[in-house]
């Protein structure tokens, strides 16, 4: 039998149905894995403490009831930007250290209601301030293919809690490429949806305006059946679509593209990109094709400009969410913000403030207006867009250290379909020096299912997903 | 369109004061280096006409939203549970910073 910790949910489920082992089983062989290997890659800032008794829980009600509910009995990483009662909350920030939430977030609410139990809470950039998890309050999470190496961020935790065999399904949020990025250097599968697809309410805001709760997890499949979950509107988040979702996990019966036109964009082939990096978006072209969709050459605008929109879209928001840590109602002082917090939230009131916000905010938001409508053409003609998600394979740890526009640069690749809501998966496709390389396949909004469908058959048909030896830690 | 403003060390001690953030004097002058880096990128967004264009604020076009205008027991928290994680609290009240007749520099 495969190691309980590489299990998918429905090789879970298997395993529950036919008494191979039980939900104590499987949470107790976590917990060990964690106890060795979080010392070393600080994945986990911390667990949930009935997290055993949860567990024995749901074991009486698989014997009485079965798996009758979608997520019953899978563990699951949580982003520490999600509101846990019960588990405490800090966005990896020491202003809201020893924060017991109120409230539990929509999504994890959701989860738990379809029967998820949750293993802790993970690493991230502080406040989903960076691509690096190196800005956390709690030291960097390390990459488990090498931990000289960085795992990306924001979500850096839950990417590398898949990559260590630490969790069998994780939650990220991703404002632009905080799913995507992490899963990439990390070598796993993330799936941002369409914004407004999954509610933010209980999510600590980075960028309102941007900010979308998604999956990372073993499969395309996987992240199909937790979004099922997940998805639809949100009582509690105005800004969550009305449109009804789709059953996701059919992704898994796209056999071929036949009759499916993707565009490789141009520009994300950046000029200083790697050709090992860049052959392997132009072979997973070719696969795609092999497989029956008709892949063209596309041509949008240059990524620099979308580092500009975001820079400046999430700055300025940033500035207005944080204003609420006030260390009255909830929360330390704000003098515990970080040096990434204080420079965004400056930046972002410089942005706003009187005399600079037509030239800053407004402008940005007229450029967004332009990457939306190029958008919108292309997809009149091309099902699916993809490229590299990241620039390179992951950094070493280090590299953001006094590089106040980090994130910005790691996440070029994915800030214009950030801005224009899209809906997008990271899925691995291939190595260089031993470390993942990612493939985003994006797709317009509420086109989950195209997105999934494409990323599910590529997955399928090639053997990126591997995992990391641990032994040598 | 505008030119390249490169922010200056009282730019900075002004930002500051308005998100109601302190930053060590020896910080200013690393932290305008810093904006004026991230401005000099973000001003290239000047390259790009946007004459006529409008702004897209909500990028999902829902506009006003609205709920019934009755009260959800679901999303109100009580008395105790909203104390809860307050530092300073009186009476069930929070205790905030006095803000009358203290003495505030002009900006």
């Amino acid at each position: 039998m495969k190691d309980l910790h590489t299990l998918t949910i429905d090789e879970v489920h298997a395993g529950y149905r036919n008494g191979d082992f039980t939900c104590t089983d499987l949470v107790r062989h976590l917990l060990n894995r964690i106890e060795k290997y979080n010392p070393k890659l600080n994945i986990f800032l911390r667990l949930n403490p009935e997290v055993l008794d949860q567990a024995a829980r749901i074991d009486r009600e698989i014997k009485e009831k079965g798996i009758n509910r979608p997520l019953l009995g899978i563990p699951f990483a949580i982003k520490d930007n999600f509101l846990t009662v019960g588990i405490e909350t800090t966005a990896s920030s020491n202003i809201l250290k020893g924060f017991m939430p109120q409230y539990e977030s929509s999504v994890t609410q959701k989860l738990l209601d379809a029967g998820a139990i949750f293993l802790g809470k993970t690493n991230m950039d502080s406040f989903a301030h960076g691509s690096s998890t190196e800005t956390s309050d709690f030291g960097p999470t390390l990459n488990p293919w090498n931990i000289e190496y960085l795992p990306g961020g924001s979500s850096g935790g839950s990417a590398a809690a898949i990559a260590a065999g630490l969790a069998t399904a994780a939650l990220g949020s991703e404002t632009a490429g905080s799913i995507r990025q992490p899963a990439a250097w990390c070598g796993v599968t993330g799936f941002k949806p369409t914004y407004g697809r999954a509610g933010r309410y209980g999510c600590i805001a980075m960028a309102s305006s941007t900010d979308s709760p998604g999956p990372i997890a073993r499969s395309v499949y996987d992240c199909a059946k937790i979004l099922e979950v997940i998805a639809g509107q949100d009582k509690f988040d105005a800004t969550t679509s009305p449109k009804p979702t789709d059953k996701y996990s059919a992704c898994s019966g796209q056999g071929s593209l036949a009759g499916m036109k993707i565009g490789l964009i141009k520009e994300y082939l950046l000029p200083e990109m790697r050709d090992d990096v860049k052959k392997l978006i132009y072979d997973s072209a070719d696969k795609l094709s092999s497989l029956g969709a008709q892949v063209e050459e596309v041509s949008l605008m240059d990524p620099k400009y979308s580092i500009g929109v975001y820079t400046v879209i999430q700055r300025s928001e940033v500035s207005s969410n944080l204003a609420r840590f006030d260390g009255i109602r909830f929360g330390h002082e704000r003098d515990r913000f970080n040096d990434e917090n204080k420079r965004r939230i400056m930046l972002g009131t410089y942005t706003l403030s009187a005399g600079y916000y037509d030239a800053y905010y407004k402008k940005a938001l007229a450029v967004r207006t332009k990457i939306i409508n190029e958008f919108a053409d292309l997809y009149k003609s091309y099902d699916a867009l993809i490229g590299a998600v990241s620039p390179g394979p992951a950094l070493k740890v280090g590299a953001s250290k006094d590089q106040p526009m980090f994130g910005e640069m790691q996440d070029m690749l994915l800030e214009a379909s950030s801005v224009a809501g899209l809906t997008s998966a990271s899925v691995p496709c291939g190595f260089v020096d031993g470390l993942p390389i990612g493939l985003q396949i994006t797709c317009d909004q509420f086109q989950e299912m195209k997105a999934l469908s494409i990323a599910h058959c590529f997955q399928k048909n090639t053997d990126f997903v591997k995992f990391p030896d641990l032994n040598s830690l | 369109m505008h030119k390249a403003h490169p922010i200056t060390s009282d730019d900075v001690r002004k930002i500051a004061k308005l998100a109601n953030l302190s930053v060590l004097p020896g910080e200013v002058d690393k932290l305008a280096g810093q904006f004026s880096e991230t401005v000099d990128v973000v001003n290239e967004l000047n390259e790009i006409d946007t004459t006529s264009v409008p702004e897209t604020y909500q990028v999902t076009n829902l506009v006003n939203v609205f709920r019934d205008d009755v009260v959800d027991p679901a999303r109100v928290l009580s008395q105790q549970q909203a104390l809860s994680q307050a530092k300073n609290t009186h009476n069930g009240f929070f205790v905030v910073p006095r803000v009358i007749d203290s003495v505030e520099d002009a900006l």
